[in-house]
């Protein structure tokens, strides 16, 4: 059933894995955030074509396991296409997984984990 | 027989049914309750993957005329400055806070954006020139994030949704197709069984009656034979006491005594 508010509550952050015309730019938009020093993380990934897919994986699992105050997980959708069977199979309601566009890469609604679901459900 | 199976363990009483009569009624009901309140949830739902679609595609535009005045931001300061934000960013000027919606006794979460004040990790971007546009690119980014923050508490509600109409639905199904079913077949067993009994209790009742009246009736032929005779008895001594005036030699004949 729905969520415990207890599971959301805190959740204040979004966190960005994008290359890195996105995260500047969501940057800009102010939503990054580095914890306090001892651990100092971030709450964004830059990728380029030099990350490796486990680079992005852990990320990935980071911000959407171990960390509890993140609310929405934006990823590049090409991006999302190099680890796309772990966005396929993440189905918890939090954090929000979004794909978005990217600058180099349009929005393709086809490969959208979430809008292939609602087509599914649709019997499209 | 399938209904032998297909039905719970229960003794064949007047109680049992009274219970089972009760249990059925109350599947009946929470069948009603729960059939409409998957409509509600489901018409909720066809509106809210009708959003997320006009969203999905307002998210496409907007992000692109982000895009677009970023590039304009490279362009005006005249160097890369992706590095130097990603430097200075340290705390979120941008935040989400979470609330509740209910719908049919489902809590929907729904994100909503908010921005704390003075708070400025990018002062100095953008300080030798293209401040401006700096300015103007973080304005068009802060309002593409809202769409998308919008998209997400969309998105959110409907992987909640979609879970909870699942569950309700596979309850609504079980009700129908396993409870109701097996309810009625268990009612129809007792009340097989109950009239069975009746029978047996009906029959045994008209053998005993029949025995009683067959009993009644040898008594009673014993009764008027033995009255008979005792009337013969009687008479003969009348006839006897009589027969002083009468025809001793017996003139006239005397009925046969017949056991």
């Amino acid at each position: 059933m729905a969520a415990p508010a207890s599971a959301y509550k805190d959740r204040q952050f979004l966190a960005v894995i994008g290359d890195e015309d996105s995260v500047t730019g969501l940057l800009l938009a102010g939503i990054g955030h580095v914890t306090q020093p001892p651990d100092s993380q971030k709450n964004f990934l830059v990728v380029d074509s030099k990350t490796d897919n486990a680079a992005i994986e852990e990320a990935f699992e980071r911000f959407t396991s171990e960390r509890k105050d993140i609310g929405i997980l934006l990823i590049n959708q090409h991006i999302a296409e190099r680890i796309r069977h772990r966005v396929d199979t993440y189905t918890s309601a939090f954090p929000a997984l979004l794909e978005i566009p990217s600058k180099d890469h349009p929005y393709d609604p086809e490969k959208d984990s979430v809008l292939r679901r609602v087509r599914r459900l649709f019997g499209e | 027989m399938s209904g032998a199976t297909n039905r719970e363990a229960v003794f064949p009483t007047r109680q049992s049914l009274g219970l089972m009569k009760t249990k059925l009624k109350g599947a009946q009901t929470g069948h009603d309750l729960l059939k409409r309140k998957s409509e509600a949830l489901t018409k909720r739902f066809r509106e809210i993957t009708r959003r997320i679609d006009e969203a999905k595609r307002k998210m496409g535009r907007v992000m692109q005329i982000a895009a677009f005045s970023l590039a304009e931001v490279t362009y005006a300061v005249g160097g890369d400055i992706g590095y130097q934000v990603q430097e200075s960013a340290k705390s979120a000027r941008f935040r989400l806070r979470t609330k509740q919606e209910n719908v049919s006794g489902v809590f929907l979460p729904a994100f909503e954006s908010y921005t704390t004040d003075g708070n400025n990790d990018f002062g100095l971007t953008g300080l030798g020139k293209g401040g401006q546009q700096v300015q103007r690119c973080r304005e068009t980014y802060a309002r593409a994030v809202e769409t998308l923050v919008e998209l997400a508490s969309l998105q959110t509600a409907f992987v909640i949704l979609d879970e909870v109409i699942k569950v309700v639905n596979r309850r609504v199904n079980a009700i129908e197709h396993v409870i109701i079913p097996r309810t009625e077949n268990t009612i129809k067993y007792i009340n097989s069984e109950l009239d069975e009994l009746d029978r047996e209790e009906f029959f045994r009742l008209k053998k005993v009656q029949g025995k009683k009246q067959r009993d009644t009736a040898k008594q009673d032929a014993e009764m008027k034979a033995r009255r008979e005779k005792a009337e013969k008895a009687g008479k003969a001594e009348d006839d006897k006491e009589n027969s002083g005036g009468g025809d001793i030699l017996g003139e006239q004949d005397d009925t046969d005594v017949i056991f």
